[in-house]
């Protein structure tokens, strides 16, 4: 059967049950202009219909969360009536079609899903993966998602200020493009999406409809990949970062004069989830009429209406006495704005198009009765395989093995691509990219907010479970070596396709992994997305959770712990529990190797919470802490040096325990004496002096050399 | 002393900017592209971002704003007038001062600290400053490249390592009378030593000492 003899719902990405579900909501064949809406809202990237039953089991509630999961953004307490909102989201499947505006529009939305809360934006982070610079498309594909992110972020000016570069042949042809927005906001602007009670009224604002991104969140983002995916790029949004600034800065001014009763972004499902989303929440239905849109192209239907994808656009829900003032808010920003309908009583949204009723619908039945499905899911057996072969040990001398470690382009400096982004507007940014942890300023109080992103594949392919923990404890030391706690948490989930059940294994064991660690720490997840079918040609990537985690530094320390204040004679200090030589998982066994087997070191949960909380102690009285991550001791001591300029000689050791990558780690360096750490969990390794990093008995390194040699891993390649 | 900072649609530094020069004891004022009277200010700063979404050609839409035609009599009365980044490119794109940006040699973004160095102290940015003074502050544009085929432009600062193939390695460019003043690095980036320089003050107290009551 050719696509064009598929029967409608079908090509809409609908399965015949799913269908008869609408027909049973409605009591009789969806209309065109319906069927298009339920598609939408039911897709995969919409519904989480794959996921919701196992995201039930992350722990969401803590006194400081004002938002849990499910709105637009999380929102939490920082204490003197500011809040945070967080968001997560991923651009996957429109970054491989065209790389430059899936990863732009990627940026476009993430802003969008916190300024709907009422805050504005302060700060992006990305996390982007891809195949092996060695492939050209790879290469086109790197390039092309990091000048989107350059040209949509710093044009709409929010600061990009930190994030994730990972390499892996798992992501050849399947590239991950996450991104991460934290906004902040005074507790009185808080804004929610509700479309309030009957007699307000929507107006759309921002930018004209047009056919861009249709099906984008049903056919594009809920679907595998193959040969024929290039046909797809009609799907993929273009966006407008200017149109945006201005659309920022005129909600902003709405929620600063409290004209509006709730606000909605159009992202995935445009109208169809701007209209029947926040009419499910208030319980109210809608009457929208369809002529009223400001179209970009002429003879748009009412389902091309309802599905359009077209950027930077918002749903207002205000009260009919200020719909004046908030048309002339709009007019002084520049923006358009159209008055779209009305909130009724009752629970039906009604639209209509060319003077004709094309959908009558009960609002809420788009997003409440979406189906769920509790897919089969199965341990694969490949992976007794993997954990029959543990990692092998490493026979190169640890110079050498250090070199090759920070000529990757995975664990060497992130400059090229993080200094295309404008990481400093707003004079906050205290500590930016290529740091454990950023760490921005709020000006006029003593708070300080640390964000840590990460994310490991590889790990988390050896082992769901433990290494998605080993993710959220990681994360949390990153921001403990900044003064900050863990405060809140969102995860980006990328997996392969659910309707396998080792990949549903996968997807449980890792809520289960992230579940548990937050449990233990103490932190609410307070939003999320799940990006399914990543898989190209039936190969699914590694699963791939990403953590951002929020941590509050109240005080901020007055000087921030940082690599580059490391001095001569200063000692180093390994902090947390003793490595075991088991390199399963790590960058050494991957960079040197080839190899990818074995069972990581599982994480430690008393290690972790006790490890996480004496790094926020000792970040407001030691001049330099870093996490122990990729490629263990050795490059947490080699980045100290290159930052520092200055050489250290670090006390002999087996290369294994060098290289480990077991977790709860951290480096300290400081004057001989100026602190006492506890001896059950810490010793010295180390010192800073000279100009050459040695390793043991290794040969010496220059500074110089450490520092060309990982300044240049993703130059060289890129221009190579 | 009233400062008018001007804030065209895309303009996205106007917050950091008028921070900085409040932070320096000056009165800076928020005034958006529309605005016709700019006779109540003593200086004015144009400061960086997208002015119009850039689009077409930086700076290309925004020297037709209304506010330009206060702008360029400010300068004409000879007041202190002192685009940064996206500025810089409108006052060039408006023939307030010479020469033209185009796009870094590297074809790249660029967002890092640069060392500069001032050249000429008899402009309204570099009045404060000692000559030679080195200081160090970031850059972050992709249109960052000032090319003067007239060779009229009076550089006041220049890049000590040129980042963007910019003539004369040229990182701040005055009009012959130094009342008009260009700089394409930012110097309110470079305000607090907890953000990594407090360089840029000495640039921003020169400006502010330039202003003389309207």
């Amino acid at each position: 059967m050719t696509a064009e003899t598929l029967p409608i719902h079908r090509q809409l990405g609908m399965t015949d049950e799913e269908y008869r579900s609408v027909t049973g909501i409605l009591g009789r064949d969806p209309r065109p202009a319906e069927l298009a809406m339920y598609s939408v809202m039911w897709s995969e990237h919409c519904s989480y219909k794959s996921s919701r039953v196992h995201l039930r089991r992350f722990p969401t509630s803590a006194p400081w969360v004002v938002v849990g999961p499910g709105e637009n953004a999380g929102v939490v307490d920082l204490g003197d009536g500011w809040l945070a909102a967080l968001r997560i989201e991923s651009h996957n499947h429109p970054s491989f079609v065209e790389p430059y505006q899936g990863a732009a529009t990627g940026v476009g939305g993430i802003l969008r899903d916190v300024f709907t809360m009422g805050a504005r934006p302060i700060a992006l982070w990305d996390q982007i993966r891809f195949g092996p610079l060695e492939d050209p498309k790879n290469r086109y594909l790197f390039n092309g998602v990091v000048s989107g992110i350059a040209g949509y972020g710093n044009a709409v000016g929010v600061p990009t200020v930190g994030g994730e570069v990972e390499f892996d042949p798992s992501y050849t042809g399947n590239p991950l493009v996450n991104v991460m927005c934290l906004g902040i906001l005074r507790r009185e602007q808080l804004v929610l999406g509700t479309a309030g009670s009957p007699g307000t009224i929507a107006i759309l604002l921002g930018n004209a409809t047009g056919r861009d991104g249709i099906g984008g969140a049903s056919v594009l983002a809920s679907a595998s990949f193959d040969e024929a995916s290039e046909d797809k790029r009609p799907s993929v949004q273009v966006g407008d970062p200017f149109e945006e600034k201005k659309l920022i800065e005129a909600c902003l001014e709405l929620y600063e004069r409290g004209l509006v009763v709730g606000v909605q972004d159009l992202g995935a499902a445009g109208l169809s989830c701007a209209t029947s989303e926040p009419a499910g929440r208030a319980g109210v239905g809608m009457e929208v009429d369809l002529d009223a849109v400001h179209t970009r192209e002429t003879g748009m239907t009412a389902p091309e209406l309802l599905m359009s994808e077209s950027q930077e656009r918002m749903m207002a829900f205000v009260s009919p006495d200020l719909v004046d003032q908030v048309l002339a808010v709009a007019d002084k920003w520049e923006i358009d704005s159209a008055v779209l309908g009305v909130v009724r009583e009752g629970a039906t949204l009604t639209i209509r198009h060319d003077g004709e009723v094309v959908a009558e619908v009960p609002a809420a039945s788009l997003a409440e009765d979406a189906p769920l499905y509790d897919r089969p899911s199965a341990r694969p057996e490949w992976m007794d395989g993997l954990a029959a072969k543990p990692a092998r040990a490493l026979d190169t001398d640890p110079a050498t093995t250090l070199l090759r470690l920070l000529d990757d382009p995975a664990l060497g400096s992130t400059a090229w691509v993080h200094e295309q982004y404008d990481h400093m507007l707003f004079l906050n940014t205290v500590i930016g990219p290529g740091s454990d942890s950023s760490l921005i300023r709020i000006r006029g109080t003593e708070k300080g907010m640390a964000v840590s992103t990460d994310g490991n594949g590889r790990l988390c392919h050896l082992d769901p479970r433990g290494g998605s923990a080993r993710l959220v404890y990681e994360a949390a030391l990153n921001v403990a070596v900044t003064g900050a706690l863990p405060l809140a948490l969102v995860d980006n989930l990328n997996f392969g396709n659910p309707e396998k059940p080792a990949v549903m294994w996968q997807f449980r064991e890792t809520v289960e992994g992230i579940s548990s660690a937050c449990e233990t720490l103490g932190i609410p997840v307070v939003g999320g997305n799940v990006s399914f079918y990543n898989e190209t040609e039936g190969e699914d990537i590694h699963p791939t959770p990403v953590i951002g985690l929020l941590g509050l530094a109240d005080p901020m320390p007055a000087t921030p712990p940082r690599l580059s204040s490391a001095a001569e004679g200063m000692e180093i200090w390994e902090v947390g529990p003793r490595a075991t030589p088991n390199l399963a998982g790590s960058s050494a066994q991957r960079v040197i190797h080839g190899e990818l087997t074995g069972t990581p070191t599982p994480p430690d949960p008393g290690h972790g919470e006790r490890i996480v909380a004496l790094a926020g102690s000792l970040a407001h009285r030691v001049p330099v802490l870093h996490d122990i991550s990729d490629g263990g001791l050795a490059v947490a001591v080699a980045e100290i040096c290159i930052a520092s300029g200055l050489g250290a000689v670090v006390d002999d050791r087996a290369a294994d325990l060098l290289f480990s990558e077991d977790p709860h780690r951290f480096v300290a360096v400081f004057e001989p004496g100026a602190v006492e750490l506890p001896g059950d969990i810490s010793r010295r390794v180390g010192m800073m002096t000279g100009s050459s990093l040695v390793l043991g008995g290794s040969s010496p390194i220059e500074v110089g050399e450490l520092s060309s040699v990982y300044s240049d891993a993703i130059p060289r390649r890129m221009t190579g | 002393m009233r400062v008018a900072v001007v804030v065209f649609p895309g303009t996205n530094c106007e917050l950091d900017v008028a921070h900085a020069l409040t932070s320096l004891g000056g009165e800076a004022e928020l005034v958006w592209h529309r605005e016709t009277d700019l006779s109540g200010f003593d200086g004015a700063v144009l400061p960086g971002g997208f002015a119009h979404g850039d689009y077409l050609r930086t700076g290309a839409i925004a020297r037709f704003s209304p506010v330009m035609s206060e702008v360029g009599r400010m300068a004409a009365e000879g007041r202190p007038v002192l685009g940064i980044c996206n500025g810089f490119q409108v006052l060039c794109e408006s023939g307030l001062l010479p020469g033209a940006l185009i796009a870094n040699r590297d074809l790249a973004f660029i967002c890092r600290f640069v060392d500069l160095e001032v050249v000429d102290t008899g402009t309204i940015l570099t009045g404060a400053a000692e000559p030679g003074q080195r200081i160090r502050i970031p850059l972050n544009s992709y249109e960052g490249n000032w090319v003067d085929p007239s060779r009229t432009g009076r550089i006041a600062v220049r890049y000590v390592d040129n980042p963007n193939g910019s003539q004369g390695s040229a990182a701040a460019v005055s009009n012959r009378e130094g009342n008009v003043v260009g700089i394409m690095p930012h110097p309110e980036r470079g305000s607090d030593e907890l953000l990594g320089s407090a360089d840029g003050l000495v640039l921003l107290e020169g400006f502010l000492r330039s202003l003389v009551p309207a």
